[in-house]
């Protein structure tokens, strides 16, 4: 079902960045889930005069909330994402960010180190060599977009979990919050749980390639439990913690959790 | 109660029958309410990334953007579920389904067709469906609950991946869930047009009678 070429206008980047550019937050979106109450807002929320805006943003935001909870509760750590045949892979499989590729973060491997901090025992940071040499896995998952465009990819790379244990993070804490490179300065948090979930993994490679600059050079975190918003590319630091630190489209209004 | 029996012309020698109980009533409402908040949020997100080669006019949306329009469909969810569930539970528990949406069968569909093209489909009874109007109940029924499923399945696809082999694969569940959609709004284009040319049976449905 993959080869549907309509599904991932991915043929055409120019096609694939006006669709992104489609989903960028502007203005009145951001104000929309700030929560003002104005008439612009209003507008945008029903088309119509009827329903208040502050009140049914309140509703809204509390709902999703509430749906943040029945998915922690829902997830099972032990259900694992289906796997696919490498013959199942999406080619060419898509760029997809909310900026062009020419603006994707240009990061020299040999200048970049994984910053980590919070509640873990060694905050040594990482250079690429260094984590290359941890052991890697591969596997082939189908990545979901928000927008509902799905794809088949093939990523290698280390077990989150393990990272986790060999940096002596306190696992009980409630999120790993990951910075990124890009611009307008992309995090994401991910739930404890998930982040511990088997194949949750530290990406460096795409198709048995090292990760290129389109899927993330040099770190992707790639969560196939997740939708893909919440599989950060270009990552600098992580964090674990048990704040809350809200992240780039979440702040916006997409559902925290955002689990499959 | 023979005695009771009222005059009024307009109800004839028969007392008023009930003709749709009162959580027939409410959740047919609340169900409507949920399916039109599902159907313009659903479209939001379709616009997102559309299956095929058209998207639906902005007028015709709800929640704004993409990440408004999730808020909606996810909201919306919870009250298209439990009133949808509270609703085949009474139907089947009520017996409701049995008497009302079964037997249905071809030679009476047919009939009941051809009657209703050449408009000699009476609706004089109104506590008996017709063939035609059991078909479509009890098809809509199976809608639901299809569009449901496919829609958790999306939702879920690993958690619930039992759901998504259902349907085969996930792009092939957003294709069951999107065709679903569209044949709600058929029904809802039918139901509405015959409900305003029956006056008397949209009356049943807001007061009973």
């Amino acid at each position: 079902m993959a080869k549907r070429p309509f599904l991932i206008p991915g043929v055409d980047r120019r096609l694939l960045i006006k669709d992104s550019l489609k989903t960028m937050p502007d203005v009145t979106r951001r104000r929309f889930i700030a929560g003002g109450a104005s008439l612009g807002a209003l507008a945008l929320l029903t088309g119509c005069d009827v329903i208040d805006s502050s009140s049914a943003e309140t509703m809204l935001a509390k709902v999703s909330k509430f749906n943040d909870a029945v998915q922690a509760w829902m997830f099972n750590p032990d259900a694992l994402a289906p796997t696919f045949p490498e013959s199942a892979i999406t080619k060419p499989f898509p760029f997809n960010a909310y900026y062009d590729l020419d603006d994707a973060p240009d990061i020299d491997g040999k200048d970049w180190k994984l910053e980590v901090r919070g509640l873990v025992d060694n905050k040594k940071s990482w250079t690429l060599d260094e984590l290359y040499q941890l052991p890697q896995v591969t596997q082939i998952t189908r990545h979901i977009c928000v927008e509902g465009w799905s794809a088949i990819g093939s990523w290698t790379g280390t077990p989150l979990r393990d990272f986790l244990k060999l940096i002596g993070a306190d696992t009980r804490a409630q999120y790993v919050w990951f910075q990124c490179a890009d611009k307008d300065g992309y995090n994401s948090p991910l739930d404890m749980r998930s982040a511990l979930h088997p194949q949750t993994q530290m990406t460096f490679k795409y198709a048995n390639d090292i990760l290129p600059r389109a899927y993330g050079f040099p770190m992707k975190i790639r969560v196939p439990t997740k939708l893909g918003f919440k599989n950060p590319k270009y990552v600098v630091s992580m964090e674990v913690t048990n704040d809350y630190k809200g992240g780039y489209w979440e702040d916006q209004g997409y559902n925290s959790f955002s689990g499959s | 109660m023979a005695s009771l029996t009222v005059t009024d012309e307009q109800v004839g020698a028969t007392p008023a029958k009930v003709i749709q109980p009162a959580w027939v009533r409410i959740m047919h409402w609340i169900n409507a309410l949920a399916m039109i908040l599902m159907i313009l949020s659903g479209w939001q997100i379709y616009n997102a990334s559309p299956l095929f080669d058209f998207r639906f006019p902005r007028e015709y949306t709800l929640g704004g953007w993409l990440g408004g329009g999730l808020l909606w469909h996810f909201a919306a969810m919870w009250l298209l579920m439990i009133n949808g569930l509270a609703y085949l539970i009474t139907g089947l528990a009520t017996g409701r389904f049995r008497k009302k949406l079964l037997p249905i069968t071809a030679s009476g569909v047919l009939h009941d067709v051809r009657a209703a093209l050449t408009f000699k489909l009476g609706h004089d009874d109104l506590t008996v469906y017709n063939y035609v109007q059991r078909l479509l109940y009890a098809g809509i029924i199976v809608v639901g609950v299809l569009i449901v499923l496919s829609g958790l399945g999306m939702w879920k696809p690993v958690q619930l991946y039992y759901l998504v082999m259902l349907f085969g694969d996930y792009p092939t569940a957003r294709y069951v869930h999107f065709f679903c959609m569209a044949a709600i709004c058929v029904f809802l284009v039918i139901h509405v047009l015959l409900a305003l040319l029956v006056p008397k049976s949209l009356r049943a449905m807001i007061i009973g009678r």
